[in-house]
């Protein structure tokens, strides 16, 4: 068995995993992939990450680090030599860059499960609940090419997998969210000229047919 | 040119009070710019207008906002004591244990209060609590940041200080000491710390505040 000194434990269609294969891609680190099944997961996931028994997980010389957000942080600082920096060097900048990954922490997840998994009324109001959000990133973004400043960063790296989502928000939600948020629209478009996000992020249709199977797994 | 450093905050928070261990850890001085949380001031919806929501570290006129986006903040900007280990593996350890503190625990503790200890919802608590129970066995040392406090140590005031307050308040038990014996030294040596200490609530205020609050089920 090939030593590998850095191993992925991920799920292709998990948006977390993906910020970690977006980083590792644009630091240009080579790691060793491997696809876990949340259904049945390995001996190495569980002794990983004992806590949340979650991926991504990465294991670098052995040792793990979980938490995706975390992962992207790590191989900025461990591949620093390389370029480009993930996070700004500026101190207040950086500041920025982390606060607004925890925002895309504290806010799209649920707020955007919330519209697939609830119907009627209470889907009304998470749809509203959910521009919202996305209505703050979009002023955010204002002129800026980017969430924080001029660079592709943290922040970006937080939020562009979501991106995958929207097909099928647009569809479950009857939404149009690039309409709503033209700003946003541009700022993914602009994210997928890096090879890095085309390479790591999973196909929005075959997310989409996931989640049809999972309401349909319901009865909704 | 002086450094202007203004906390937006409450005394009794304990999110105010992560940042003013990192501001005295560092040994920086600051003004607390005292909110009426009823009635949030015009500076405070300018400086956070995404959250409205206090801690916000407003530094030479730049606003931070978040309790642990600050304290890395202030950790970046002054050097001096670390708040943060500098190995990049150790960080991230850091970075996750204080997470699991704010995305699991704090959560957890919350419902044990709002539901006056109910016994599943502490039976839940305790779950998240072993994790940092055996965290403290396996580090055999004073504080999760070993000799001194860090980061975790910072992130878990409110399990220091808060957690006894609210207990007493409404008779309920949710960190025993004989479940959980680790917790409860480490507990005793932080609020010890000069830097945690000063910038403690007083604990019948704070007491007064949780029976006021949650008092009378």
């Amino acid at each position: 068995m090939a030593d590998s000194d850095v191993i992925l434990l991920d799920l292709w269609i998990s948006v977390f995993g993906a910020r970690v294969r977006i980083a590792l891609a644009e630091k240009g680190v080579k790691y060793e992939y491997r696809e876990e099944k949340l259904d049945d997961k390995s001996p190495l996931l569980l002794e990983m990450n004992p806590v949340h028994k979650k991926i991504p997980v990465l294991i670098h010389h052995g040792k793990p680090v979980c938490e995706s957000n975390i992962i992207v942080q790590y191989i900025d600082e461990t591949w620093h030599a390389n370029s480009p920096p993930l996070l700004p060097s500026d101190p207040y900048l950086r500041a920025q860059a982390r606060f607004w990954a925890d925002f895309v922490d504290k806010k799209i997840y649920e707020g955007a499960k919330k519209i697939w998994t609830t119907k009627g009324e209470e889907q009304e109001a998470a749809k509203k609940e959910f521009m919202d959000v996305l209505k703050v990133l979009e002023g955010q973004l204002g002129e800026k090419p980017y969430l924080v400043g001029e660079s592709f960063g943290f922040a970006d790296i937080a939020m562009i997998p979501f991106c995958i989502w929207f097909y099928t928000l647009n569809k479950i939600g009857n939404m149009n969210i690039e309409k709503e948020c033209p700003k946003l629209a541009a700022w993914v478009k602009r994210c997928m000229e890096r090879e890095s996000v085309t390479k790591s992020l999973p196909d929005a249709h075959k997310f989409y047919e996931l989640v049809l199977e999972m309401q349909k797994k319901k009865g909704q | 040119m002086a450094d202007e450093v203004k906390l937006y905050g409450v005394p009794g928070s304990p999110y105010v009070s992560r940042v003013t261990t990192a501001l005295k850890l560092k040994g920086i001085n600051y003004e607390l710019v005292v909110e009426d949380l009823s009635n949030k001031s015009a500076d405070l919806l300018k400086y956070n207008p995404v959250h409205k929501k206090i801690p916000v570290l407003v530094h030479n006129g730049k606003p931070i906002s978040e309790s642990l986006v600050i304290v890395e903040y202030i950790d970046d900007v002054w050097k001096g004591v670390p708040v943060l280990p500098q190995d990049a593996y150790e960080k991230a350890q850091a970075r996750f244990w204080a997470k699991f503190i704010d995305d699991k625990c704090m959560p957890a503790i919350f419902k044990t209060i709002g539901s006056h200890g109910q016994e599943q919802v502490v039976a839940e608590a305790h779950e998240q609590l072993q994790f940092l129970e055996n965290e403290l066995n396996v580090k055999g040392k004073k504080f999760f940041g070993g000799d001194n406090i860090n980061l975790v140590d910072i992130a878990a005031t409110f399990i220091a200080y808060w957690l006894g307050a609210a207990e007493e308040a409404l008779g309920i038990k949710v960190l025993s000491k004989d479940k959980f014996p680790k917790i409860t030294e480490w507990g005793g040596n932080y609020i010890n710390c000069q830097v945690v200490k000063e910038g403690l609530p007083p604990r019948d205020a704070l007491v007064g505040f949780f029976k006021k609050r949650f008092g009378n089920a």
